[in-house]
């Protein structure tokens, strides 16, 4: 194997760890990584942490049935349904504490699917022209589960 | 508490204390009003029916089936609803239930037994016409195929001496939303009304942001609002929420019926819904009524809260013979009732 080819090998085998692993900054688009897993009656995790005005990607799967997840104060609403990861990105614009809820009923003990997304303020100030490209923050999008 | 009524209203809302429920009284003003006549001549030539008084109560949220620590007894409170209005000496014209009208099941017999419970005391009330909608209870799991079996179409409208009433479906779905479809035809049915038509929707949830975080809202509220919004005298009735609200948007009031299972708590003051715990020597409390009437002055509508006190059942041997007596359908029943 040449040396150009371990390089390239050691690039792939890099990219794809990082893909992999939650709550993993994505170099390519500047964005944390997410994942949330759905299951009758509960989300995993059920506590999140982001960073004011830094893009996170929230890739989204169910392991049983249809299932909501509702952030109204971060603008995210969509269904989560088995088989397919909902993916979107979001830029959280104000920091707190926010309830996700699932708002699609999926039985009894629906209403106690909650996760608590925590948001801080960043470290180093974020620029006003940052803030202000991040007040519509929402974009969605579904792939097939691979 | 005093709301404000509009007084070129056509309609005059009036309570009575039942106990459990709410009673209304749609009384026209037609005779003081210069397109009354219009009015008139509209509902008589649609349906023959020219405008007149009337009364009728709304139930809301009876979860037949449920049976836990918020409410041991059941369908207790829902059978002496049924009691106190057919005891009140005013027959209500019909009855409109907003929903929830049985606790969900998993299993498909289980859900269909607490449907045909439901249909049994629902049945007892001395009424011409009963007049449902669903709740996520008895629709959103399996799209409301079960209860369009025992209940019929669950979108609908009809006029009743004057008012046109339009059932609202924000549950089969699953998610808490009327849908394209169903607001296409809303759009083309009250499209046929003159704006200043009375017109009353009843549904299961918030058709307005009431606490989205709880649950309490509709996701395409705005959209129903817009219809809506060319008409002067809209009234919205709810349930879902298993306890008193009333708020007005523009010109449209909203009002929210008590449950007749058991209270949640304030969200003004709570971060997280819960039940109210049972009371055993107050079992009915929270689940009481809102009496309104006109305070005396036709341009002021008076809203009052009644607690109901149920001598006959306090105490704890009355605790014992309602345990006892209490009815139960099906299999173990959860918490979980929203």
């Amino acid at each position: 194997m040449t040396l150009t080819n371990k390089l390239l090998l050691f690039g792939l085998l890099t990219g794809l760890a990082a893909y992999s692993m939650p709550n993993h900054t994505r170099a390519d688009e500047n964005a944390q990584v997410v994942k949330i897993t759905a299951s009758k009656f509960h989300f995993t995790p059920d506590h999140i942490t982001l960073v004011k005005g830094q893009p996170v990607t929230l890739q989204l799967t169910s392991t049983d049935a249809t299932h909501g997840f509702l952030i109204r104060a971060l603008k995210i609403d969509t269904d989560i349904k088995p088989g397919t990861v909902t993916e979107m990105t979001v830029t959280p614009a104000t920091a707190g504490t926010f309830k996700a809820i699932c708002d699609h009923y999926c039985g009894l003990g629906h209403s106690g699917m909650k996760l608590t997304v925590v948001v801080k303020e960043t470290v180093a100030k974020t620029s006003s022209a940052k803030v202000a490209g991040a007040s519509n923050p929402y974009r969605g999008k579904q792939r097939a589960n691979s | 508490m005093k709301e404000p009524m509009d007084r070129r209203s056509f309609l005059r809302i009036a309570g009575m204390s039942l106990g459990i429920g709410v009673i209304y009284e749609f009384a026209p003003f037609l005779a003081r009003r210069a397109e009354a006549g219009a009015i008139t001549d509209f509902f008589k030539r649609v349906n023959g029916e020219a405008p007149a008084s009337f009364t009728f109560a709304q139930f809301s949220d009876p979860h037949v089936g449920f049976q836990g620590p918020p409410d041991p007894l059941g369908t207790k409170a829902f059978e002496t609803a049924v009691e106190l209005i057919n005891k009140n000496g005013q027959r209500p014209d019909f009855v409109l239930f907003t929903g929830d009208l049985t606790h969900d099941a998993e299993s498909r017999d289980v859900h269909s037994q607490r449907m045909q419970l439901f249909k049994s005391i629902a049945g007892r009330i001395n009424t011409s016409g009963l007049y449902t909608v669903p709740g996520e209870n008895d629709a959103a799991l399996d799209g409301g195929v079960l209860y369009r079996e025992h209940f019929g179409e669950s979108h609908y409208s009809f006029d009743h001496k004057g008012v046109h009433f339009v059932a609202l479906d924000n549950v089969s779905r699953g998610r808490p939303e009327v849908g394209p479809e169903q607001l296409a035809w809303l759009k083309a049915d009250v499209a046929r009304y003159p704006k200043t038509a009375p017109i009353v929707v009843f549904t299961h949830r918030p058709l307005f942001d009431l606490k989205p975080e709880w649950e309490w809202f509709t996701a395409d509220g705005d959209d129903v609002m817009k219809v809506l919004a060319p008409y002067e005298n809209v009234t919205v009735l709810y349930g879902h929420i298993h306890r008193h609200h009333f708020q007005q948007n523009g010109k449209v009031k909203h009002y929210a019926a008590r449950s007749l299972i058991f209270a949640f708590n304030d969200p003004a003051t709570n971060e997280d819904k819960k039940p109210l715990p049972f009371n055993k020597d107050d079992p009915f409390k929270e689940l009481g009524i809102r009496t309104v009437s006109d305070g005396g002055d036709r341009a002021v509508l008076a809203m009052n809260d009644v607690v109901l006190t149920r001598t006959e059942f306090s105490g704890l041997s009355g605790m014992q013979q309602m345990i006892k007596g209490s009815n139960s359908t099906g299999g173990g029943s959860s918490n979980d009732a929203d």
